[in-house]
């Protein structure tokens, strides 16, 4: 007599260490086999958007601070540059490259997460995290000295930033401009190479460009694919159309391009900041806007190349205090559309890693 | 050959292994912080307050409760109102600060503590009464003035309300300046001579 068997459906979350947050996702199996993928959020949904519409245009700073938490000075960019569109205003120079300094550390400290943590789901628990994590603790510390906060930060504000960076960062930065690249190599050396990684990593996930593009993936995944397509190249905001650098991109779309697209982000961001150290003119970090800012009625869309994408904040004003709709196009959520294509047909061990190399953030997700 | 990128990462983490470590035992041991951490209390200084509820509307979370009453004589005048109520919530505070930045008078500084837990929601409410208690040691965050100064509130001692806002000292004498009195508080007098 033949073995009766049949798919079972497992619910993997909305609290399992491996989905990053509260994520649930009902999969079905056939054996250790992915068959189909639901992917099932909105457990951290708070509203920020509603909230958004009886706050101040910069009581609002605060909400976008906890949109991607672990990228918050990227959201507030995004939040900022749809502001001062709304309202034309024209940011300082000295307040622009803070902006760009700021963004790319924070860029640095995001991948560094998402790298980290991509290992952790593959099992090497703990050491490649933790190494990442001491490198984050230095960008967190650089935060700390530039706005006082190291998670939630509101440094930006409609027209610059809320005030200037201390003299003692300036050294502190150089130091960590000189650093890093030993310990991004370091981490090359423990991870690139390394065939563990390599035999669980290579052609497991792909994602082919024109999927990718269907679905409107933004960001390193998008970049994974071989598609070059970065906002600071082909929109240029703030000053980054006077910095040089690459934009790094992979070949086949599968996890280890993803891991590999992130590191060599992390290298051009240094060198961005190389060029900012250089660059960054003295003078006022902001624009005359009052504290009750009250832009002209109109609409306004600011779209900024976050750590996970294109993040785009669109803002309709009726010439009030607050916004009057703020809508928020989150990069963690596009990218998760693709989710189900990726998984189906892998088997259970590649689904929590090829979850992880997405990188998705929830707080971003869910808003 | 296989296993060679295994061993190569082996070499980093016996790098790692002689290393100083990154760590330090907390309760023990403190890491350095920045003059301008936001710190998770408040710095209050009723001598500077007015009342003016600056701090209250510009809260995110509306979080900040002021009750008031006429203090002076004068109101128009600049007299200012009594505080009769200061309540700071600090179990839904997020610490960003918009209220201190809101501050016109310098009368709220954040602080720069960071073990503030409690075991009752109540008990995280700052009162005045509290606020006007606690040691001051305000933070350098949106305060220009004290971090042009070189105040680190982990090092120096409590900053009197005195020396604590962005005006001359002679502003707070008795008699407004020209009027005889030259002694002030030693700070001040660099602070106007520079
Ligand atoms: S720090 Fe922010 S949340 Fe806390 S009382 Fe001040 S304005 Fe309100
Ligand atoms: S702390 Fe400052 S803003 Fe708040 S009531 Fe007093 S003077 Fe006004």
């Amino acid at each position: 007599m033949p073995l009766r068997t049949e798919p079972v459906t497992v619910n993997i979350g909305p609290q399992h260490p491996s989905t990053h947050g509260v994520f649930r996702m009902r999969v079905t199996f056939d054996g250790e086999v992915v068959l189909d993928v639901e992917p099932v959020f909105g457990y951290l949904h708070r509203g920020s958007e509603k909230l958004a519409e009886e706050r101040t245009y910069t009581q609002v700073i605060t909400l976008t601070d906890r949109l991607d938490y672990v990228a918050s000075m990227t959201s507030n960019q995004a939040y900022v540059l749809a502001c001062e569109q709304l309202g034309d205003i024209q940011t300082p120079e000295r307040g622009r490259y803070l902006r760009v300094i700021a963004a790319e550390l924070q860029r640095v400290a995001s991948h560094l997460m998402a790298t980290g943590f991509l290992l952790n789901d593959l099992g090497a628990f703990a050491t490649p995290l933790m190494y990442c994590f001491r490198e984050r603790e230095k960008v967190l510390d650089l935060f700390e000295m530039l706005c006082g906060a190291r998670i939630t930060m509101t440094y930006l504000r409609v027209g610059g930033v809320f005030q200037d960076a201390p003299e003692e960062f300036w050294p502190a930065l150089k130091r960590f401009v000189a650093e890093m690249p030993h310990y991004i190599d370091e981490y090359e050396q423990l991870l690139s190479e390394n065939e563990i990684l390599l035999a669980r990593t290579r052609g497991v996930g792909v994602l082919g460009t024109g999927e990718a593009l269907n679905c409107s993936v933004t960001g390193p995944v998008l970049r994974s694919t071989g598609f070059a397509w970065d906002l600071r190249k082909v929109d240029p905001y703030e000053v980054y159309d006077r910095l040089e650098f690459e934009v790094p991109v992979g070949e086949h779309g599968d996890n280890y391009d993803r891991y590999k697209v992130r590191i060599l982000e992390m290298r051009q961001s240094v060198r961005i900041l190389e060029q900012c150290l250089a660059q960054v003119p003295s003078g006022p970090v902001r624009a005359e806007v009052p504290q009750l800012y009250r832009p002209p009625p109109g609409e306004a869309y600011g779209r900024v190349e976050s750590p996970k994408g294109e993040l785009g904040f669109y803002l309709v004003s009726d010439g009030g205090i607050a916004p009057y709709r703020c809508k928020v196009r989150s990069p963690s959520f596009i990218n998760l559309t693709v989710l189900r294509d990726l998984l189906v047909g892998w088997k259970l061990a590649d689904m929590i890693v090829t979850f992880g190399s997405i990188d998705v953030n929830m707080g971003e997700v869910d808003r | 050959m296989y296993g060679l990128g295994i061993l190569n990462g082996m070499l980093v983490t016996m790098k790692n292994l002689v290393r100083r470590p990154f760590t330090v035992r907390y309760p023990e041991e403190r890491l350095p912080q920045h003059p301008r951490f936001r710190g998770q209390e408040f710095v209050w200084y009723v001598e500077r307050c007015t009342g003016c509820a600056s701090c209250a509307k510009y809260c995110p979370l509306g979080i900040i409760r002021i009750v008031t009453h006429p203090g002076g004589a004068d109101l128009p005048e600049g007299d200012s109102y009594a505080v009769d109520v200061f309540d700071i919530d600090l179990g839904r505070c997020m610490f960003c600060g918009l209220c201190v930045e809101a501050c016109p008078y310098d009368a709220l500084f954040m602080g720069s503590g960071f073990e503030e837990a409690q075991y009752e929601r109540g008990k995280l409410v700052l009162t005045v009464d509290r606020l006007k208690e606690a040691e001051k040691r305000p933070s350098t965050w949106f305060r220009p003035q004290l971090e042009s100064r070189g105040y680190s509130p982990f090092r120096d001692p409590p900053l009197p309300w005195e020396l604590a806002g962005r005006e001359g000292w002679r502003y707070h004498l008795p008699q407004r300046p020209g009027s005889g009195s030259e002694a002030g508080p030693p700070d001040a007098r660099r602070e106007e001579a520079g």
